[in-house]
């Protein structure tokens, strides 16, 4: 129902707005629903917003916790 | 010319409108049959099949990266006519121009036009002029017709394709189709990638000696290399499947249309070419393709089967294979 | 920031899944993963005992018909530029779809943000511009944003048009079916970054359904999907997350109160379920200025029934689309008679365009 693609924070431009790139392409995009966003973070973009910060960190526990049920 | 932007009596069929004609497009496109001043060119033709073909331009915006509708507009004709495998010759112009049209806008259209044809070698023979009041067109429409002569031996028709055929596109998928939509009031975002425009009369000088064995060929603009396929599926009334790892398409391209919940194979692409050949020269064909400088990232995508007859399948990065569907309605960017 | 694919992984989830011998239907109530399991091919490699159903996981197919009739009325009047998402141009009111109001001369216009609307207003201050604001929660704090931006602007030619809907009283409604055969929910992985966990913890206990908020690439589905039928395996009912690297548990709380401070909970109608309680989103008192049904006063109108339709039943997940008597003859993508092959997501287009049988 809604689309969302990752973006990294090229810059914040002030605290409303930050330019991301969307593999390669550029767009300015609110963080009003991200206050806590760095310049480098990863964002999910929804309709021109950031709904959230990525966590990178927790991308493969899923699959670690699975594999390991896999293997027991 | 003292006016700066286009006036309704710059087609008025008067002194106006000849100076236009003048100082504007025989200037940019000179030959000897502009110069003749005929109601028509004369040609002589070779023996042979001739091929036309006809297309009207009515892009918004008029100046994009990578072209603009003049030079659109001459490479758009000029691959319809590669595609019906003739080496194009001679072309039509003809012209709606909107009331107040800068008129440096109209020069810069006609010396790209001229750069074009000069490139492909085709001659803009003929044309036509009109200007109608602000608002009942946007900028300018042109509309090109081309013939061009089809060698002995040649015959690209879908009819001609073969079950077991191989399929090849020329490069990447959706770069005209993004790069326009970038610059569309509404969508704020910035993209390195620029129109693929380009006329492609090199694929058909380069893959004659293989005329034998090239079936078809269909250049895949509005509805995008997925519409090229199904309209061949139909025509050939055989099943085709192409492999979506094989596809090129640009990771920037496809990015963008991840966020605008668009699909690269539905984009339009105006340089370049899909190419149905015999699986045993189809190696050769895309090696010859690679010597081309807009081919380079040329690929086999897929082949001809004799089932699902009229469908395209697409086997996805899983291994399993879904139909690939024919563009319904507009291909819009999307939230949901 | 994509998942790496490790091809041995996801076969072993595809083994897993392949594996399964009950009869199990699971439900994903978000059009992007209906649109996903389809493009990806999931849906095709699936055991016929497992079967995947499609609820109302499109907020442009739940669209109630009279709604949009409401729009296209506010969009013919003279002087209104109405802004809307693409997904909304071809869905049919009672008589008409906001391109063939285009087409007979009203400003309607495409947008990717809500924010492209308020650049339009703010650029053009003879206009008056309606964002038409549809969506589940996700895109309701986007637009509540810029309502709050407008005001803070005194934006006096901007207004939304809320057709705004929220995903968990709909879900009430499809489990409090007895009649529903569904056993195990894969839950909206986008509308979950803003509500979190919480509201799906209620419906694991009330309804003794497994919940797993998934994501959108080929990976987090199979993961997704194999988390459910371990729930299943064992006989549990848990609220998980597979989609940890975006959705938290607790979810967005500045998006969750930029909701609060904008909007209220309405009852709202629904394409195919019906009026659900607190299932809408209208305007608090403060931001009444910028509520474009109330500016220009726009009337109610009725939703005419569709004969035949069973989107209904399809969007409780009773029957699969092609069991529809309409399903291909007459309702396609191209002239679409109910909510669900309206849309590009909706279950029966998904269905339609990839021949799943």
């Amino acid at each position: 129902m809604c689309l969302g693609v990752p973006a990294q924070i090229l810059k914040i431009l002030d605290e409303q707005m930050a330019r991301v790139d969307v593999d390669g392409n550029q767009v300015d995009i609110s963080i009003q629903l991200v206050p806590d966003v760095k310049t480098g973070d990863y964002v999910l973009v929804h309709a021109g917003f950031a709904m959230d910060i990525i966590d990178a960190g927790v991308a493969d526990e899923t699959m670690k916790l699975l594999k390991e049920l896999q293997s027991s | 010319m003292k006016a700066e932007r286009i006036l309704m009596a710059h087609g008025s069929g008067g002194l106006m409108s000849q100076q236009l004609i003048d100082e504007i497009f025989k200037a940019a496109w000179s030959n000897e049959y502009l110069e003749s001043m005929l109601d028509g060119a004369l040609l002589d033709l070779p023996a042979g099949r001739i091929a036309m073909s006809t297309d009207s331009f009515v892009i918004t915006p008029i100046f994009f990266p990578g072209g603009d509708i003049g030079k659109l507009s001459i490479c758009g004709t000029i691959n319809d006519l590669v595609a019906c495998g003739a080496r194009p010759l001679y072309l039509s112009v003809a012209m709606i121009i909107e009331e107040g049209l800068p008129l440096a806008d109209l020069r810069r259209i006609a010396a790209s036009m001229a750069q074009t044809a000069a490139l492909a070698g085709v001659k803009l023979v003929t044309g036509d002029t009109k200007v109608v009041e602000k608002g009942s067109a946007d900028g300018i429409f042109i509309n090109t017709t081309g013939i061009g002569l089809i060698p002995a031996g040649i015959d690209y028709r879908p009819q001609q394709i073969r079950e077991g055929d191989h399929i090849i596109v020329t490069g990447t998928m959706g770069d005209h189709g993004l790069s326009i939509l970038a610059q569309r009031e509404g969508l704020r975002f910035s993209t390195p990638v620029s129109s693929d425009c380009a006329p492609l009369y090199a694929i058909g000088r380069k893959l004659a000696p293989y005329k034998a064995d090239i079936r078809c060929m269909r250049d895949p603009t509005r509805g995008g290399l997925a519409t090229v396929l199904n309209e061949i599926a139909v025509q050939s009334n055989l099943g085709i499947i192409v492999r979506d790892k094989d596809i090129p398409v640009s990771p920037v391209v496809r990015g963008a249309c991840d966020m605008l919940g668009m699909d690269p194979l539905y984009m339009a692409n105006e340089g370049k070419m899909v190419i149905f050949t015999a699986p045993e020269k189809s190696a050769a064909v895309l090696e010859t393709l690679h010597s081309i400088a807009e081919c380079q990232a040329a690929a086999i995508i897929g082949e001809l089967r004799a089932q699902p007859a009229g469908l395209v399948l697409i086997t996805t990065e899983l291994g399993a294979e879904r139909i690939l569907a024919t563009l319904e309605g507009e291909h819009v960017p999307r939230i949901c | 920031m994509n998942l790496n694919n490790d091809n041995k992984y996801v076969s072993s989830l595809l083994q897993d899944i392949q594996s399964e011998s009950r009869d199990i239907a699971l439900m994903e109530v978000c059009g992007t993963h209906t649109m996903a399991i389809a493009k990806s091919g999931i849906r095709n490699l699936m055991p016929g005992n497992l079967k995947l159903l499609s609820g109302p996981g499109c907020p442009v197919c739940v669209t109630a018909q009279g709604d949009i009739d409401a729009v296209i009325d506010l969009a013919e009047r003279p002087g209104i530029t109405l802004v809307t998402f693409g997904d909304m141009m071809r869905v049919p009111g009672n008589n008409s779809s906001l391109q063939e109001a285009r087409s007979r001369g009203a400003d309607v216009r495409v947008a990717y943000s809500p924010l492209d609307a308020l650049a339009i207003a703010r650029q053009n201050r003879r206009l008056e511009v309606v964002f038409l604001g549809i969506g589940f929660e996700t895109t309701a704090p986007v637009v509540a944003v810029t309502v709050e931006q407008a005001r803070r602007e005194g934006l006096k030619n901007f207004s939304v048009f809320s057709l705004h809907k929220a995903v968990p009283p709909a879900l009430e409604v499809i489990f409090a079916d007895p009649a529903i055969k569904v056993d195990g929910l894969i839950c909206p992985g986008h509308v979950s970054i803003v509500i979190g966990l919480k509201p799906y913890l209620s419906l694991a206990v009330k309804y003794h359904q497994p919940c797993v908020v998934t994501g959108f690439e080929t990976r987090d589905i199979l993961e997704g999907i194999v988390m459910l039928l371990q729930q299943i395996r064992k006989g549990e009912a848990q609220a998980q997350i597979q989609y940890k690297r975006v959705v938290k548990p607790e979810g967005n709380r500045v998006a969750q109160e930029t909701i609060k401070r904008v909007f209220r909970p309405v009852g709202a109608r629904w394409r195919g379920l019906g009026f659900i309680e607190n299932s809408g989103l209208e305007f608090n008192r403060e931001y009444e200025d910028w509520d474009a049904r109330r500016k220009f006063d726009i009337p109610e109108y009725e939703d005419i029934p569709i004969k035949g339709c069973a989107c209904g039943q399809v969007l409780r997940g009773r029957i699969t689309p092609p069991a529809c008597p309409l399903f291909g003859q007459p309702c396609t993508p191209l002239n679409p008679v109910g909510p669900c092959m309206v849309s590009h997501e909706g279950a029966c287009a998904a269905y339609y365009r990839y021949r799943i049988t």
